[in-house]
């Protein structure tokens, strides 16, 4: 990585705050005006982001940039430890922000509130020494690595999945790039079902700082940082492995012939566009307030719930409970002379029964539009939503 | 060999995080796992019956593609890592949640 200049001094309030940094010889004075002086983007200011963030500005690092266009929901408040209940429904970056500066005034924050594209990265990356990535999807993945390859800066990498994290240094001068390591993205099609969604809480929170961790060692250009090693998490094990990495010779991006030369499509490359809309598309539905009042009119309807038993434990409307994943074997439960109604949470996974009923045969069988969710919103609040 | 899946693949697996399985090439022991779970074949196998390029394989801690490929020979007691791209703070693409 490229020395950046170091800052002039430390004023006296800094060198109290950072005293304990200064007092340990792989820090010292000399490692905390590196600090000072370097520039992190962090992209995602999220699950990943938060502690990222929080611990890179205690650290002292003095430039942080943010990137992050979305509001702070309810859900995250589980794991995305930067904002509080207060937050709930303010920009991330305002709420990032604010805490950000509450924890170091010392740090100047530069808000980025825009999805990072093929037509920004670079000139946003331009800025920073080091970006963390901290997103949650294919496509800004291989977007951040190419910008990253293509702009020579070291690409900080973390990603979890429920209680499973990785987490490598990709892009620098003599390591890997995340292509090296995964040339292709994994088809929409494959990509781990719906049911099997959530995360652990902590996890982002483990990574996350193991990120910050990376990211300090950079600028110190101390310890062994973990480029050409792919480190893995399980946290249920709370078990630690490593993997090798190489820097692929062949890698289309950092390799000797690359043929990125430049941002491209990366919702196309990672075949979502005109997926957005998988299998809800031609599927009969049927809205919340309709089923109420076929109900109400004393219809025999039997509602199919293809959602996981312990979603069944939140809420449910009473439905048959075959999980989608269960149902090619158990479709013999069903009786298709009857009027079959499959619900979910949001009406995705139900989407996708109704289509495997309809394959296999099934007349009269409709998707309840929205799901689970939908129904709390119209029919019956107590309905709790998750 | 011991076969470690990763936690996307589980559903795959019957919910297993391991397997044991024979074969003395990360071939057999591949084909040997997929037919015990047919299911996890069109996750670590393409339409040409290659390996997806978004799955790597390990013998121990060297990826595979920096070995044999899938003659990789296995002993007694090595592991089979498969290690899958994930993406981060959600399951996949702006589905169900």
């Amino acid at each position: 990585m490229k020395e950046p200049a170091t800052q002039p001094a430390l004023s006296n309030e800094e060198i109290l705050r950072y005293s304990r940094h200064l007092i340990i010889p792989e820090v010292a004075m000399e490692g905390q005006l590196k600090l000072k002086a370097a520039k992190v983007l962090c992209i995602g200011a999220g699950g990943l982001g938060s502690p990222l963030a929080l611990y890179l500005a205690a650290a002292g690092v003095g430039t942080l940039g943010l990137v992050d266009f979305d509001v702070v929901d309810f859900t995250n408040l589980q794991r995305q430890v930067l904002h509080g209940t207060s937050d709930v429904g303010r920009k991330k970056l305002d709420s990032a922000e604010e805490t950000l500066r509450e924890v170091n005034p010392f740090v100047e924050v530069r808000k980025f509130e825009t999805k990072l594209s093929s037509e920004n990265a670079l000139p946003i990356f331009r800025d920073f020494d080091i970006i963390a990535d901290g997103t949650d999807n294919f496509p800004t993945r291989y977007l951040v690595n190419d910008a990253c390859v293509l702009a020579g800066k070291p690409n900080v990498y973390a990603s979890i999945f429920r209680f499973e994290g990785q987490a490598s240094v990709f892009a620098t001068q003599e390591g890997p790039c995340y292509r090296c390591l995964y040339p292709e993205p994994p088809p929409p099609g494959l990509v781990p079902s719906c049911a099997e969604g959530g995360v652990l809480g902590i996890l982002p929170g483990l990574l996350g700082v193991i990120q910050a961790t990376e990211t300090v060692k950079l600028i110190l250009g101390k310890g062994d940082a973990l480029i050409g090693r792919l480190l893995l998490v399980d946290a249920l094990g709370m078990r630690f492995r490593e993997l090798k990495l190489r820097k692929n010779p062949d890698c289309p991006a950092c390799g000797k012939n690359p043929t990125v030369t430049g941002l491209i499509d990366y919702q196309e490359f990672c075949g979502i566009r005109g997926e957005e809309a998988p299998v809800t598309a031609g599927v009969p539905e049927i809205t919340p307030l309709e089923l109420k009042r076929r109900l109400d009119a004393g219809e025999d309807l039997f509602i199919l719930d293809v959602r996981e038993p312990h979603e069944y434990q939140i809420c449910h409307l009473h439905g048959h409970l075959i999980p989608l994943g269960d149902l090619p074997q158990r479709v013999h439960e069903l009786d298709s002379s009857r009027e079959i109604v499959a619900h979910c949470r949001s009406g995705v996974r139900s989407a996708k029964a109704v289509d495997f009923l309809r394959q296999a045969g099934f007349r009269k069988v409709t998707n309840l539009k929205g799901g689970i969710l939908a129904w709390s919103d119209q029919v019956d609040p107590r309905v709790p939503k998750y | 060999m011991k076969i470690l899946i990763p936690t996307p693949l589980r559903p795959y697996a019957e919910k297993k995080d391991l397997v044991e399985v024979g074969g003395r090439t990360v071939d057999e022991g591949l084909s040997q796992l997929t037919s015990r779970y047919p299911d996890l074949r069109r996750h670590l196998y393409g339409e040409e019956g290659k390996l997806r390029a978004f799955v790597n394989v390990y013998v121990n801690d060297d990826d595979i593609r920096y070995l044999n490929q899938e003659h990789t020979p296995v002993q007694d007691g090595d592991t089979l890592s498969i290690v899958p791209s994930i993406a981060g703070g959600c399951c996949c693409y702006g589905c169900c949640r």
